[in-house]
């Protein structure tokens, strides 16, 4: 099989999802042109030099509707052989992509991909796009559907978190974005987005709280307690599902949840002889890829299932993995996984997550194996694991290893 | 003779009169429909017809379709035939809304409206809603809506799709979801119907006259219909369907396919044109049909409950009506029996050893009257008159003339025969003479008795006001005169008889006893209590096993085990329930009365949560039962318990069984009762569970010679008893 290698990761900063975020004037189609132009001319990408564009994104409508991957390629520098290809696994789109452009390469077909993704979350609503498992009754019920929330804080009832573990890996989660931030860790892979003119609209995460407090969080009210207790009563639905559970803990708010944010990530993915061809050197393998379906109410605990599967398959064990990127949707899903693998909470997210700096939802998974792999050479470890829950229940994985 | 007579005025209009021969409720069957289609058409094709008032010819318009031909339409063409009746059902009253206008213009058709002199209900509002305007009497008695959800199933002539697009799915929640049913005014200002007048005849007939082709267009029929509240995939609308399914979820447990069905159709029809969305209807309205919970639900909750009710099992006896009741104990139950019997405009003299005593008792009905009052369910000259139909009183003399007594002083069998004594000494010599008790066996206490023969039991559920079911007692010498009497009281009072043979707990305290105690030991088990209230509640039964405990009292369970164990002696099997409840009431957490029982309550009184103490003492084993294991439990502790009553002959007919069992303790609805839920498992099934249960946790869960007879056979019980000819 040929091995499938990352040439270059590159994100945009993210931009506070709102309509007084920095990035909230830039269309989902100029910030996706322009992040593929940034890695054209960083790889030297002349012609019809790569396969495809697959491009993550989870609510394909409007603007970002209609296939933007295409439209996205059509309006960057790139040659107009190149195609695209939009995809929507939920928050897992952006590893989705770099999984399906990384497991062509390994089959043979074409020798190499830019995958990735984007989300304008200010700018195109979640959920704007529809989605019967929330609303059709049949499947609503069958898989007795609750809002994401409430599947956090069922998992914090379920493995026993508290609102203060919560809140403590919040904190950590804003604390290591700042150092790194402040050591300049994440300098590799930032693509500064600018206007038509050059002019700088955004060069850092915009979203992050480095001074929060634990007063701060505890002054929060748990956010999804309302609609869990009171109207329309998710918590009921929950305790069919689990009537072993007596009730929920409400324990995420808006602080130790994941950020609403703008933002794009592109990972160039290629064999040997592409690297070779263009005169680039890798820096990682895409040693594995996994992903799998999970119970949908709970919804968010398919990072532990994906990881012991992707170990299995790739015949390794959790020791051997030196540092993990675990999506930090909600605090609970990353207290899970660390409780699930005795993992050292030092080992994961080293330079904080999605709670600090915010999940825009079709690029995070190209967010996460770009920190991943700019950490591992930081710390000159070799293998990283990348994970993160997914909607409706779903986990997906990647393991990379530096060569 | 025909349901529909048309009679064309020569102003016009024609006048469809519904009047279904021999009936005094209009109910409708398929040849009513074929008339009233042909009627339809004939108005429709006749130029000397501007337009179409449909009325009925008596003092209600109708109360529903008929169930049993529903039934029919399902035993005769399966899923086709319902699907087949019902798009029949959808044919005629499409071409009443289109009224022959150009598909095009949606000019020309002829005015058509309804006239509701009282109630309509079920497809007697369907029709209605069909009509271009409805015009109702202005008739507080009036009931108007769409009760079909009541007995599992949902409205499948148009009134699911209509409403839904009239109202908006929130709106039309209250009246589609939970069968809500309102007075005229009322459904005037929901927009059920469009007028409330004096004379709704002659003000649908000006209508008719009046009416342009505009006037006749439905909104969903017009260009640029937009569904009130939105439709799913509108914002407002997506977050409306979202919680919609979440709060029919929580609320029905997930147990009753007709709520989903439901809202599935309104999901799926609220997205295409109006006749798709009649078709989708049909097709969930059959799959509902086609569901064994539907057709149990119909056959306990309407058709065997109605047939109780006009003494289905009423001894052929002369008229037994209850012109003045003694009630002996004015206490919570005794008070309760005077004022539902106050009610039924029967005269009461209510007795207690002390005058305030017996005040007291009167006051408990002046109370509740206060209550609907305020609710404006009554007026002040209602609570006059029913306080006047009751004398409170210490003096037995006051009985003279009474033709029925009903004694509900404390459960003590001295006590109880000390005032039977005395009162059987003031009263006619054919009086009847009924005890209420929920514990003791009538053939002692019939000893107190004069004339046994004239003796019977007769076990109200409390609170009286509310519980839909009386238990009547046969003791061994009980005559059929006394049981007619309590059935003919029982109706008078609006209640659901069943009538039972003398054994310990009689029927209904026997089977909840079980249910109990199951939850109980199980806690002494280590089996998670959280899990325990939880399996019961998703098998559909309202209170879980602790919490209904707490509120029948722990003490009297422990009174109850007491008394049982004293009566059994080595046999007494329930010794690991007796140590929780006993350890219980050494803690004096006797449940709500003392604000502390297996939950916690407030100092209001509301109920909080399982109390955390009981892990301290009964600590959660590691390794938890699966859920249908403690259901099975919780179900079979009751339904075996059923089939025992039946097979030792104190239930003589399963219709009671299970009607008496829903109505009485609210044993899971939606299977149709303890016989109806064995049924849908089938005895083979049943038994297999008993085998298991029997070999896990004891005897008790030996399955019934009864049972393992119909698994061999094959048989069900409402097989047998479709098969059994009926008694003359």
């Amino acid at each position: 099989m040929t091995d499938a290698f990352i040439y270059d990761a590159a994100r945009t900063p993210r931009g506070k999802g709102r309509p007084d975020g920095s990035l909230h004037e830039v269309t989902s189609l100029a910030l996706s042109a322009r992040l593929l132009n940034a890695v054209k001319e960083r790889n030297g990408l002349e012609g019809h030099a790569v396969e495809d564009v697959i491009w993550g994104n989870v609510t394909q409508v409007k603007e970002q509707g209609g296939c933007l991957a295409r439209s996205a390629v059509l309006a960057s520098d790139l040659d107009e052989r190149i195609p695209g290809l939009s995809i929507n696994r939920f928050c897992a789109s952006g590893m989705e992509a770099v999984n399906l452009a990384a497991n062509q390469i390994r089959g043979g077909a074409g020798q190499a991909y830019i995958a990735g993704g984007v989300e304008m979350m200010g700018r195109v609503a979640m959920g704007s796009d529809g989605a019967a498992i929330a609303v059709d009754p049949s499947l609503a019920m069958k898989t007795y559907f609750v809002p994401q929330g409430i599947s956090a804080d069922i998992i914090a009832t379920e493995y026993g978190f508290s609102r203060e573990d919560a809140d403590n890996l919040a904190l950590e989660s804003q604390r290591r974005a700042a150092q790194a931030w402040q050591e300049g860790r994440f300098a590799r892979s930032i693509v500064p987005v600018l206007d038509q003119n050059g002019l700088t609209i955004l060069d850092r995460d915009e979203y992050m709280r480095p001074g929060t407090t634990p007063d701060d969080l505890a002054k929060l009210k748990p956010a999804f307690k309302e609609m869990g207790e009171a109207m329309p009563g998710f918590d009921k639905v929950a305790m069919l599902k689990y009537p072993h559970l007596d009730r929920i803990e409400h324990i995420h708010h808006a602080g130790n949840s994941s950020g609403i944010v703008d933002g794009a990530a592109a990972v160039l993915i290629g064999n040997a002889e592409f690297g070779k061809a263009h005169g680039l050197k890798p820096r990682a393998r895409i040693r594995a890829t996994a992903k799998i379906g999970t119970d949908p109410t709970i919804m968010l605990t398919g990072p532990v299932p994906v990881t012991e599967k992707i170990l299995a398959d790739s015949g390794m064990a959790i020791s051997d993995i030196d540092l993990f990127e675990v999506n930090e949707a909600f605090a609970s899903v990353v207290l899970r996984f660390m409780q699930a693998f005795q993992v050292d909470p030092a080992r994961v997210n080293v330079n904080g997550g999605a709670i600090a700096m915010g999940h825009p939802l079709g690029a995070t998974g190209a967010i996460i194996i770009g920190t991943l792999l700019d950490e591992l050479e930081r710390q000159d470890r070799q293998v990283g694991l990348a994970t993160l829950c997914i909607a409706s229940g779903m986990g997906a994985a990647t393991i990379i290893e530096r060569v | 003779m025909t349901d529909f007579t048309m009679d064309k005025g020569a102003d016009g209009v024609a006048v469809i009169t519904w009047d279904v021969p021999g009936k005094s409720m209009n109910v409708l069957s398929m040849d009513g429909a074929t008339a009233l289609d042909g009627l339809i058409d004939d108005a429709l094709a006749d130029e000397a017809v501007k337009g179409v008032v449909i009325t009925s010819g008596k003092k209600d318009f109708a109360g529903g379709m008929d169930l049993n031909v529903i039934a029919g339409m399902k035993d005769r063409g399966g899923a086709q035939g319902v699907f087949d009746g019902v798009m029949t059902l959808h044919h005629l009253l499409r071409k009443i809304e289109l009224a022959g206008m150009d598909p095009k213009t949606k000019k020309g058709g002829k005015p058509i409206a309804a006239a509701l002199p009282g109630t309509a209900l079920g497809i007697g509002l369907e029709l209605p809603l069909a009509t271009h305007r409805i015009f109702a009497a202005d008739n507080p008695k009036a009931k108007i809506g769409l009760p079909e959800i009541m007995v599992g199933i949902f409205p499948g002539a148009g009134g699911t799709t209509r409403l839904t697009r009239k109202l908006g799915a929130m709106m039309a929640a209250p009246f589609l979801l939970e069968g809500k049913l309102s007075d005229p005014r009322k459904a005037r200002a929901a927009g059920l119907i469009d007028e409330v007048v004096e004379d709704p005849l002659a003000a649908a007939r000006d209508w008719v006259l009046a009416a342009k082709d505009a006037d006749i267009v439905k909104p969903w029929d017009a260009k640029g219909y937009k569904m009130p509240g939105g439709e799913p995939f509108h914002p407002a609308g997506f977050m409306t369907f979202v919680g919609a399914s979440a709060m029919v979820h929580g609320k029905t447990m997930g147990v009753y396919p007709a709520a989903r069905a439901l809202l599935s159709a309104v999901y799926e029809g609220a997205m295409v044109p109006f006749d798709q969305a009649l078709k989708i209807e049909a097709r969930w309205f059959t799959n509902v049909l086609m569901n064994p919970s539907s057709s149990a639900m119909i056959r306990s909750l309407f058709i065997n409950k109605e047939a109780l009710e006009k003494g289905a099992n009423r001894p052929e006896v002369a008229d037994q009506t209850v012109r003045k009741v003694g009630i002996l104990g004015a206490g919570m139950m005794g008070a309760g029996i005077a004022h539902v019997s106050a009610m039924a405009g029967i005269d009461v003299v209510l007795i207690d050893a002390a005058q305030d005593a017996a005040d007291r008792g009167k006051a408990h009905s002046a109370g509740l009257l206060d209550k609907a009052i305020g609710r404006k369910k009554a007026t002040e000259e209602k609570k006059a008159e029913v306080l006047g139909r009751i004398t409170a009183t210490t003096d037995y003399a006051a009985l003279a003339g009474c033709d029925l007594i009903v004694e509900a002083v404390f459960e003590d069998p001295a006590v109880k025969a000390e005032v039977t004594r005395k009162a059987e000494a003031v009263i006619p010599g054919d009086a009847i003479f009924a005890t209420n008790t929920s514990t003791l066996p009538i053939g002692d206490l019939a000893k107190a008795s004069a004339r046994p023969e004239q003796f019977i039991g007769i076990h109200f559920f409390s609170p009286v006001d509310k519980m839909l079911l009386v238990e009547i007692i046969k003791g061994r010498q009980t005559g059929p005169r006394a049981v007619a009497k309590a059935l003919d009281f029982v109706r008078q009072i609006r209640k659901t008889p069943i009538v039972v043979n003398d054994a310990r707990f009689f029927y209904a305290n026997r089977c909840i006893i079980p249910y109990i105690n199951e939850g109980i030991r199980m806690v002494g088990e280590g089996v998670n209590p959280t899990l325990i209230e939880n399996a019961a509640k998703l098998m559909g039964m309202p209170l879980g096993p602790l919490q209904l405990v707490d509120e029948t009292s722990i003490d009297l369970g422990v009174k109850i085990a007491r008394a049982t164990r004293a009566a059994m002696g080595e046999a007494y099997p329930d010794g690991a329930v007796d140590a929780v409840i006993f350890w219980m009431a050494d803690q004096n957490r006797l449940g709500r009365k003392t604000n502390a029982g297996f939950y916690t309550y407030d100092a209001a009184g509301k109920r909080q949560a399982l109390w955390d103490g009981l892990d301290a003492q009964y600590p959660q084993a590691d390794d938890q039962p699966e859920l249908s294991e403690v259901q099975h439990r919780l179900m079979f502790a009751q339904t075996l318990e059923a089939v025992r009553a039946l097979e030792q002959g104190v239930l003589e007919d399963i219709r009671e069984g299970d009607v008496g069992a829903i109505l009485g303790w609210g044993f899971a609805p939606w299977s149709g009762g303890p016989f109806g839920w064995l049924d849908m498992l089938g005895a083979a099934r049943a038994v297999e569970i008993c085998d298991h249960l029997s070999a896990r946790h004891g005897d008790r869960f030996a399955a019934p010679a009864l049972l393992r007879e119909m698994a061999a056979s094959g048989d069900s019980f409402y097989g047998r008893l479709a098969a059994r000819p009926r008694a003359a």
